[in-house]
């Protein structure tokens, strides 16, 4: 079981150069739950993720982990606790599959290269979590997207941290390999408790699988909290600026958005 | 999730692994044996071929007739510095294509090679230098030319911004090197030019121990910086994810290959294309079996001897070093520039 972390954002404010992207924002992430962040193309929301995953520094305001700044911990003790999978991870050409997850180990081997007992367990635990047990020997690149991902996953959770950060896990994938990572994440925070916050496109999937939303507009944050309360037809116009029906999801009583568009109002 | 990975699980897993680690030794191996052997027929063969126990005793210190001379001040430094150089080359190339994640991003073709021959020239042909000040001048403009190619492409993504205006600045350099050609005067540019052709004729023992004392504090370190180019190979957030700060890992490792190679190219002149060779061919041997790192130093060691030897046995003229690698290597980068529109082309 993974330990509950204290994940804090402190009226941050984050920029590119000039150009702001996310101003003055504050959020607490809560511990051992699965949070997704939603907005618009161009609302923050991936920036926002590497700025809690200490890629960016604030240009203003606080990242704190367990109450330390982030960005003053050292980098290598951060992803023994806070693990990322960023949008697109490149894997070397020819590596095998069991290796690329093996790096995920990296964090908790020292300077002279000890490879023990223990990371081949977490790698083989990581595979089997992952269903991609049977690819180990073959090359990442001879793999399909939803398998790529899989493995991609499957090095976050060998590097056992007790909270995951992922960056649009399901973008490129079709359906039904969307639907199964967001199990998988689903899995993990139920049977270890790992904290999860993923920045994810489809509202609909977000208001399924999320324990707590945080909806992002022009680098702010518009509104937050369990999905059946905060997925409302106003929240959609304001976020998305798209007229939209929302009601209960058939399958799981969580919101479902259905957009209008202009050839079938009324 | 629960479920605890059957045993069977765990033992594939090992099992794999060593595999790759013994294909990975077998591979080093035998790019050990086969440098053993180009540096021992370096040492016997040539316009006279003497017997490996008369090579030895002579190496050993003993006299014997001609071999003491022959083996010991001609071919001796030659075989020391053609590998050294090709270990430093070797490594300097995969540093570059595996931190750039492309097979073209090699010192040689984007223009750091070029940087620290113009210098060299310059230093040769205009200011009448020569040893070591010319070794400080070429690393020094090497270090330089790196920084102003990383300093230009600067807030790109990726590396094919980089390899174009490294491409651009070589091609700049190269008009500085054609230029300074043309204002020597004879002596001097042809001394010059063939420097550039990438030679080990002038070989002496003195000019051994800087670029061994290179390759022994250098070596060892781009070896431990090995399993942080791995992570960094995976993309700067993924491995800033992981704890390796992506900015801090490249300034490492680009002055480390940079002192590499210009050490080496102000040595033996850019002996060209071993750099960019070593690196891909000690890829396609390991096929992803473990670091490319040892076994891309090992061939490029290899290629500079064996390409020696043939340019100085094989043909009636004796041709530098360079001359053969280059032969060899420029139609491998056609091939190469021609495959990479069609797939990414990383290492």
């Amino acid at each position: 079981m993974t330990k509950d972390r204290a994940l804090e954002v402190q009226q941050v404010t984050l920029a590119y150069q000039d150009r702001v992207v996310v101003s003055d924002l504050s959020l607490v992430v809560p511990a051992g739950r699965v949070s997704v962040i939603v907005g618009a193309n161009a609302s923050g929301k991936s920036t926002l993720l590497r700025a809690m995953a200490r890629l960016l520094a604030p240009r203003s305001g606080r990242v704190l982990l367990d109450g330390r700044i982030i960005g003053d911990m050292p980098t290598r003790e951060v992803a023994t606790v806070l693990g990322l999978l960023p949008q697109s991870p490149q894997a070397p050409e020819g590596i095998a599959v069991a290796d690329l997850v093996g790096r995920g180990r990296y964090p908790h081997q020292g300077w002279v290269r000890r490879w023990s007992a223990a990371d081949d367990a977490a790698v083989a635990e990581a595979l089997a979590a992952t269903d991609t047990g049977d690819l180990a020997d073959r090359p990442v690149d001879q793999l399909s997207g939803g398998q790529r991902q899989r493995v991609w996953i499957a090095m976050a959770l060998a590097q056992r941290t007790d909270v995951l950060l992922l960056d649009e896990p399901t973008t490129f994938l079709d359906v039904a390999h969307q639907v199964e990572v967001l199990d998988l994440l689903t899995d993990l925070n139920r049977d270890r408790g790992t904290t999860i916050v993923v920045v994810l496109h489809d509202l609909n999937l977000a208001a399924r699988y999320a324990d707590h939303l945080f909806a992002m507009k022009d680098g702010r944050l518009v509104a937050q909290g369990d999905p059946r309360a905060v997925v409302t037809e106003e929240l959609v116009a304001e976020v998305f600026g798209m007229s939209a029906r929302v009601i209960p999801d058939p399958v799981s009583g969580t919101p479902l958005v259905l957009p209008i568009g202009r050839h079938h109002a009324g | 999730m629960t479920a605890t990975p059957p045993a069977t699980l765990d033992q594939a897993i090992s099992g794999g692994r060593l595999v790759r680690r013994r294909r990975h030794a077998v591979v080093v191996g035998a790019l050990v044996a086969l440098l053993l052997l180009a540096a021992a027929l370096t040492l016997c063969v040539g316009n006279t071929v003497y017997t490996p126990d008369q090579v030895l005793r002579a190496v050993l210190g003993e006299r014997v007739p001609g071999a003491s001379f022959t083996v010991v001040r001609l071919r001796l430094p030659r075989m020391l510095v053609g590998a050294l150089a090709g270990i430093a080359f070797g490594l300097a190339g995969v540093l570059f294509q595996t931190m750039l994640g492309n097979v073209l991003a090699s010192p040689d073709v984007i223009g750091i090679s070029a940087g620290s021959s113009a210098a060299a020239v310059i230093g040769i042909a205009l200011l009448g230098l020569s040893g070591a000040a010319v070794s400080v001048l070429a690393v020094a403009a090497g270090l330089a030319v790196a920084l102003a190619i990383f300093a230009l492409s600067a807030g790109g993504t990726g590396g094919s911004r980089l390899l174009l205006i490294g491409i651009g600045v070589g091609a700049m350099l190269q008009s500085v090197i054609s230029y300074v050609l043309t204002r020597a005067n004879v002596t001097e540019a042809s001394e010059a030019l063939r420097w550039l052709t990438g030679s080990l004729n002038g070989a002496t023992l003195e000019r051994v121990p800087p670029l061994a004392l290179t390759v022994a504090v250098l070596a060892p370190i781009v070896l431990l910086l090995g399993r942080r180019l791995t992570i960094l190979q995976l993309g700067d957030d993924a491995a800033a994810g992981l704890g390796v700060s992506p900015r801090r890992t490249r300034a490492l490792l680009v002055a480390v290959a940079v002192g590499l190679l210009a050490v080496a190219t102000a040595t033996t002149g850019p002996i060209a294309f071993v750099a960019f060779l070593a690196g891909p061919i000690a890829t396609r041997l390991l096929r992803g079996a473990g670091s490319p790192l040892a076994a891309s130093a090992l061939v490029g060691a290899a290629l500079v001897l064996v390409a020696d030897l043939g340019g100085a046995n094989l043909f009636e003229a004796r041709f530098p070093v360079g001359v053969i690698t280059g032969a060899a290597g420029a139609p491998y980068l056609l091939w190469l520039l021609a495959r990479t529109n069609r797939s990414g082309g990383s290492l």
